[in-house]
């Protein structure tokens, strides 16, 4: 039967989480309707078509209805229309920040502008996540980036506490938040081999360590230095320019034949790899120090991740490097240079070296 | 001038952006009282302004505390132009106005807008101070409590009933006056929605005054309702039952209500026939057709002009007036007597009796709205008694006077009333009165239960002691006691097969029993209940004026007879013999009749056993047809077969009749000839049915017989793990948990074929309410098992071609396996008189209900325990009980609190000292509540929202109310000109029901309280008109708000506070 109108309201908002998913992928209800009934939902309770598509119809009317107030997720524990459980609350929130790692990673560190908004199409199909889902998740990202972009303090903790996000998908966000903000390149043909969560984890590296926000917590409180302070969306400028002095690891002759030695001394009869480790130190260690010698150029900040790779990963690789023989060298070549007597720069040289390792472990796939 | 409202605008939160520049908007608040107005000062460019203003005061007459709401305006400030209105707040003061209720309005209101719905929230605290005027229950009614309830609310206790209470007030529709043409559409709309809250405000008033003349002090089972009658004006209507009430140590109410325990105890209670009525239609001035639905087997009696003549030999007459007693002789205390019939009592009962009835008829109308009653008030029923009229409004001399309406209702009145009479009954409970309106024509109803009541409640006097003495006095179960039949047993209004009560097998009892209360909670059931729905349409030419008023009246009868056979089958197929929580409903369209008529279908285990049905063809030569019969034979005993298994419905001599086992067991023939012997009347009309003896007969004559069948076989079942029913209680669940899901549905069909037969129609209406009973099941299969309770199906037909169903009901979850077998529960009570009674006899109860069946039981516990079990049983809750069970911690505690009143209480005479000490240890609970919203709805951050439960039964399961707040009645509505764009009829409809029910929970929230019982929508008016993007909707709701706390919480202090938090939160399912 062919209702005119057909409603169905709750004082508690019923809400099936089944359906909400459907929703949230951007099924069209007749769409929805039909893997519903492949579901066998239909058996459990005696129903009928037209059961399940008034219900359908009803629910994806209460996530319509919701999907404002969701937009700021504090705003829904507030609210006074629809009385939902906290516990359904925080599934409902959590499940429309949700995104599928597919899209985001064809996302990730592009601008989020109406441009890349147009080009949400060819995303779409490419990933074959719906136009409608491929919005919510590209809404969702500007969402969070325009709160968080201005605000104070660590970035991890705004976006849960304004979204109200489990620490897990607050942490993802911030990446994408990070990764936006730096614009750092992804999209490259060399980078297709990285997952989002490869990403997240060197973004939460970064975050920790190369921002502002990360030294930020020792200094007591936050009208100090005004604006800067206790952003952590930009890296540290000024720890980006210290890092130029790291420089002199392959400047100064003396002390890149010592930290070699230093370094090919501690792997002797370690790994198989020796001797191409030995082989390319030079090459290698090069790499890494003129990555971080350029980072206050933005244009070689967003290049950052293809430069770890072309620099470091794939000369390891066509090596035949292994990871352990990878977590070996680089913890070597990391505390070897404090042994270097004519080299100053400890601090910088750990606090830049520790996201590094833990970057190239992360994007070191065997 | 004897009162000061003083109110404060703290904050707004969440106001939409008014300033399309800025995105801001600079709000300032109208604060509106009468003819008094106070401003607020602009908070600039905020969307979450502090105003933090100082108290406005306003100095006023209690009347107009009464009639008039606060009227709250959120604005925003324009420098050049008229400053924009952002919406409103109607708050209504009543609830101030009485000390019991509550003390300061508080909270988030949501900022209301008729063509926008809800544009974010503001915070405003009111208070009222009362001057100590002695005069002041002269001028006007403030202190009347009121309450939707249809039962004596939990924490009182009736100290006296004194009766129906009636009000009308006409004003003009302001849709329909001139100014209309120019004024914007939210002007409309605001006219209306605040002169429908004046009205209202002074029709309360009204009522609370007729009820303080009449002694009392408050009004039970209130029930407005509006007819928007057009052109001819608005109509506010309505009634209620005038008590007297006790507040009770919070809690602590005797609980006679609901949700209570049939199976220790027997019930006395009954049902009993087929709806009666006259149906002679009169055709005066205005056509007056009453229509009573003849039950169908039977011949009616004549026209309820006049009533059947009453044997004067009997000594129990009902219209004995000899005795003249006032209302306010002292009773005989000794005589409660809730049971035993007329016959047996002895002449001191009967003297009681034609007090009562003569206290009774001195009333102009001896009717109650009340669906469920205190122990031992309910003598016996008669059954159904209904009248209709169908009026022309275009009539109507003096339509801005309620003389013609008066009238109208007067003469249907007068007409239920004689019906009463007929049934030998002196009173009518489960009254009600009800409209259908279409364009001139107007149907007015009203229908109730004929009864005979228990003098004790009309009168001043002491109910325990009469409670107490009973028990002593009448060793036979008086719960078995409402079947018996009212009537006189040679003069019966209408025949009926009469055969000696299965349960006490003393008195008479009919084979039938159709009631509109509730089932009386001692009641003896065999098996469950369910929900059994007639519905029928008919086809109606269009008609103007007289021509069609006079269609319609002779529509009715036929209506009226054909659900009501539908009744008749659906129960004899589902095996059951009673009707509980009828309502008839008829709805008038320009060229279709709607009738619906919902009920509660049961077992009682007072009444016989109902037989088969049986199918008999016209023409029995025809072997082919013989066939079909046949197989339609079979299928019928099938479905009664699968139905019993259903309803578990299995009394021993059911089995015995049922398999038609030619020599009926000797017993019961014997029983069954005596009953030939006693009244010779009947010997005819028994001889004719015999062999077959209840069985039923349908005669398949023509093709509409055959409809008529397949549409009875074709009633979805149920799936498992659901049950449904239309009255407060499920018969045959009693272990709710504390899961509850109220829910409003609204349906609309569009027929599209129009040249539409009755069939049709009928197909589609049955369909469209079955539809909608299945996607509720599939709905809420996640709270399996689960019970919809009071179902609610309200029918219009709004325009042509358009069929509208709106339902409002409760899912509530039981606990499947706990049954009343286990051993090891106590009983909990639900309040604590109970319990202390309860502690004498847990070994007894444990014993009988786990060692014998149910059936046994019942009457064990009956003989030995007489009323004081029933009652005390009443409030056994074994669902929740084991619920709460699951922590060893709680139960411990129990333990300690049983432990220490035992040593209170030594015996049960010591009533009264237990009542003075719960009273004490119940009051703390409500600072508490109190305090408690308050601080949450102060709160501007964080999630300060309050849950609060809806229900339109008068309790929720797992809670003991401790407070009533006041009356909710609230009338919105909405309108849009952007329907496209709200998502349609449905999403604009939607959206609209979820404001209703935000408002609702926001004013609750705002007294402080955290749920509403007996939630109702009266009215759902809607209105489209899809070319031009336009939709209008009117909704009607009411309610009593109320605090409600979990039951476990019997600790006073310390666990309250926790556990009433908890109670809150764990609301919502």
């Amino acid at each position: 039967m062919a209702m005119e109108l057909d409603v169905f309201v709750g004082n508690t908002t019923i809400m099936d989480e089944e359906v909400y998913q459907l929703w949230l992928d951007g099924y069209t209800v007749s769409d929805a309707v039909k893997v519903r009934m492949e579901g066998g939902v239909m058996e459990e309770c005696e129903a009928s078509a037209d059961v399940l598509l008034s219900d359908t119809m009803d629910q994806y009317r209460t996530f319509q209805m919701c999907e404002r107030l969701l937009y700021s997720p504090a705003k829904l524990a507030n609210q006074l229309l629809f009385q939902i459980p906290p516990h359904r609350q925080a599934i409902l929130i959590e499940r429309y920040y949700a995104f599928d790692d597919a899209f985001v990673r064809e996302v990730l560190g592009k601008k989020l502008s109406k441009g890349t908004k147009k080009d949400l199409d060819d995303i779409s199909a490419k990933t074959n996540v719906t136009l409608k889902s491929c919005r919510r998740q590209f809404d969702n990202f500007k969402r969070v980036f325009k709160v968080v972009e201005e605000l104070k303090g660590p970035l991890v903790e705004n976006i849960r506490q304004h979204f109200l996000l489990s620490d897990k998908l607050a942490r993802d966000y911030a990446a994408i938040v990070f990764f936006a903000n730096n614009r750092f390149e992804t999209g490259k043909r060399k980078l297709q081999y990285l997952t989002f969560q490869d990403f997240a984890f060197c973004a939460g590296q970064l975050i920790n360590n190369w921002t502002v926000g990360a030294v930020g917590e020792q200094i007591p409180t936050d009208h100090q230095r005004s604006f800067r302070f206790y952003m952590d969306v930009d890296l540290d400028k000024e720890f980006l320019q210290e890092l130029k002095e790291l420089k002199i690891l392959i400047t100064d002759k003396d002390l890149l034949d010592q930290h070699k030695s230093l370094v090919c001394t501690a792997l002797r009869g370690k790994t198989k790899a020796f001797n191409e480790m030995e082989a390319n130190f030079k090459n290698l260690s090069r790499g890494l120090v003129n990555i971080a010698a350029k980072l206050t150029n933005t244009k070689d900040v967003r290049d950052f991740f293809i430069d770890l790779v072309e620099k470091f990963i794939e000369p390891c690789r066509s090596d035949r490097w292994t990871a352990a023989d990878m977590k070996l060298y680089l913890t070597h070549y990391t505390n070897s240079a404090h042994i270097l007597d004519t080299f100053k720069h400890q601090v910088v040289w750990d606090r830049y070296m520790g996201v590094i390792k833990s970057c190239i472990f992360k994007m070191f796939h065997d | 001038m004897p009162g000061k409202l003083k109110a404060k605008i703290v904050a707004g939160r969440h106001l939409p952006v008014m300033d399309r520049a800025s995105d801001l908007t600079d709000a300032f608040v109208e604060v509106k009282f009468g003819n008094t107005t106070f401003k607020t000062d602009v908070c600039p460019k905020s969307l979450n302004p502090q105003w933090n203003s100082e108290w406005f005061k306003f100095e006023v007459d209690d009347e107009d505390l009464q009639d008039e709401p606060l009227q709250v305006t959120v604005l925003d400030h324009d420098t050049y132009s008229a400053n924009d209105a952002i919406g409103k707040v109607y708050i209504d003061i009543d609830p101030l106005l009485c000390n019991e209720a509550a003390s300061v309005i508080s909270g988030w209101f949501p900022i209301y807008d008729t063509i926008h719905g809800i544009r974010g929230e503001i915070n405003v605290l009111v208070k009222v101070e009362l001057f100590n005027d002695l005069n002041r229950f002269r001028q006007s009614s403030c202190g009347v409590k009121f309450f939707c309830t249809t039962s004596i609310p939990r924490c009182y206790r009736a100290a006296m009933v004194h009766g129906f209470v009636e009000e009308l007030v006409v004003n003009e529709d302001p849709e329909y006056q001139w100014i209309d043409r120019i004024r914007t559409p939210r002007a409309s709309n605001e006219a209306r929605q605040r002169l429908i809250s004046l009205m209202s405000g002074e029709l309360q008033r009204k009522i609370g005054l007729k009820v303080l003349e009449m002694g009392g002090n408050a009004v039970v089972g209130y029930l407005q309702c509006f007819d928007l009658e057009g052109e001819s004006g608005l109509v506010v209507r309505a009634i209620g039952t005038a008590c007297t009430l006790d507040k009770l140590s919070s809690g602590s109410a005797p609980n006679t209500a609901t949700h209570t325990h049939p199976n220790t105890a027997p019930a006395s209670n009954a049902c009993n026939s087929p709806s009666k009525d006259g149906k002679e239609p009169v055709f005066g001035e205005d056509l007056l057709s009453s229509s009573g639905p003849p039950t169908p087997f039977r011949a009616l009696p004549t026209s309820s002009s006049s009533p059947p003549p009453l044997s004067p030999s009997k000594p129990c007459s009902r219209q004995s007036s000899s005795s003249d007693t006032d209302l306010s002789l002292t009773p005989k205390t000794g005589m409660g007597s809730g049971g035993s019939a007329g016959k047996e009592a002895g002449p001191l009962k009967t003297l009681l009796r034609q007090q009562t009835q003569t206290a009774l008829e001195q009333r102009e109308f001896p009717f109650f709205t009340l669906t469920s009653f205190p122990p031992g008030f309910l003598v016996h029923v008669g059954g159904v008694v209904s009248a209709r009229s169908v009026k022309l409004l275009d009539r109507i001399h003096n339509p801005d006077e309620p003389e013609t309406r008066d009238a109208w209702w007067e003469e249907i009145r007068q007409e239920i009333k004689s019906h009463a009479k007929a049934l030998g009954c002196h009173a009518v409970v489960g009254y009600s009165e009800s409209t259908s309106i279409c364009e001139e024509v107007c149907i007015l109803s009203a229908s109730g239960t004929a009864a005979i009541l228990n003098p004790r409640y009309m009168r001043e006097g002491c109910l325990d002691i009469g409670i107490v003495d009973h028990r002593f006095e009448d060793p036979s179960p008086p719960s078995c006691g409402f079947c018996h039949i009212p009537y006189d047993e040679l003069n019966m209004p209408f025949p009926t097969q009469l055969t000696y009560c299965y349960h006490c097998r003393r008195q008479k009892v009919p084979d039938v029993l159709f009631t509109t209360i509730d089932l009386p909670p001692e009641a003896a059931v065999t098996g469950k209940g369910c929900l059994i729905q007639a519905r029928l349409c008919r086809l109606k030419k269009k008609a103007q004026g007289e021509v069609n008023a006079t269609a319609i009246s002779n529509l009715l009868p036929f209506m009226e007879y054909e659900l009501h056979t539908q009744l008749m089958n659906k129960l004899k197929l589902r095996s059951m013999n009673a009707l509980f929580g009828l309502r008839i409903q008829i709805s008038i369209g320009e060229n279709m009749l709607l009738g619906l008529a919902s009920a509660t279908g049961v077992y009682l285990t007072a009444l016989p056993a109902p037989g088969g049905i049986q199918i008999a063809g016209k023409t029995p030569g025809d072997l082919s047809n013989e066939h079909h019969i046949l197989t339609i034979q079979k299928r019928i005993n099938d479905t009664i077969a699968k139905n019993k298994e259903i309803y578990q419905i299995n009394p021993p001599e059911l089995t015995e009749e049922v398999v038609g086992s030619p020599i009926p067991e000797p017993r019961q023939r014997s029983r069954l000839f005596r009953s030939h012997s006693e009244s010779s009347d009947e010997v005819s009309e028994l001889d004719l049915s015999h062999g077959k003896k209840d069985a039923f007969v349908l005669e398949i004559d023509d093709t509409d017989a055959v409809e008529d069948i397949h549409s009875l076989l074709t009633d979805a079942t149920i799936p498992t793990g659901f049950n449904s029913c239309n009255t407060e209680i499920m018969p045959g669940i009693y272990n709710w948990t504390s899961a509850v899901q109220m829910f409003t549905s609204v349906r609309v069909f569009r027929l599209s074929n129009a040249n539409l037969t009755n069939q049709g129609l009928n197909k589609i209406f049955t369909d469209l309410c079955e539809n909608l009973l299945k996607s509720f099941y599939f709905k809420l299969r996640s709270m399996i098992p689960c019970c919809l309770c009071h179902l609610n199906f309200t029918v219009a037909v709004p325009e042509e071609e358009l069929i509208q169903v709106a339902v409002t009901a409760v899912a509530m979850t039981y606990d499947k396996d706990q049954t009343q077998e286990k051993p090891a529960e106590k009983p909990i009570t639900k309040g604590c008189i109970e319990t202390e009674e309860q502690l004498q006899f847990p070994m007894e109860l444990c014993a009988d209900s786990s060692s014998t069946n149910t059936q046994l039981s019942s009457k064990i516990s009956g003989v030995q325990e007489t009323t004081n079990v029933s009652s005390r049983a009443a409030s056994v809750d074994y669902g929740s009980f084991a619920d709460r069970c699951s922590t060893w911690l709680e139960l411990l505690r129990l333990k300690a609190h049983t432990i220490r009143r035992g040593s209170v209480k030594t015996s049960r005479r010591t009533q009264s000292l237990a009542h003075s000490v719960s009273s004490l240890e119940r009051s703390s609970p409500v600072p508490d509540g109190r305090s408690r919203s308050l601080r949450s709805t102060r709160g501007f951050g964080g999630s300060s929202v309050t849950v609060v439960k809806m229900t339109p039964l008068s309790f929720l399961p797992g809670t003991r109310i401790i407070k009533y707040l006041g009356i909710i009645n609230m009338f919105f509505i909405r309108e849009t000109t952007s329907l496209r764009e709200e998502g349609g009829v449905s999403g604009f409809l939607h959206s609209f029901i979820a404001e209703v029910f935000a408002m609702v929970r926001a004013h609750v929230a705002a007294l402080g309280g955290n749920a509403v019982v007996s939630y109702s929508m009266k009215e759902c008016v809607f209105m489209e008109n899809p070319n031009k993007n336009q939709a209008q909707c009117l909704i009607n709701v009411s309610g009593d708000a109320v605090i409600c706390v979990r039951e476990t919480d019997q600790e006073p202090v310390p666990s309250n506070i926790g556990q009433t938090c908890t109670s809150e939160t764990d609301g919502a399912t």
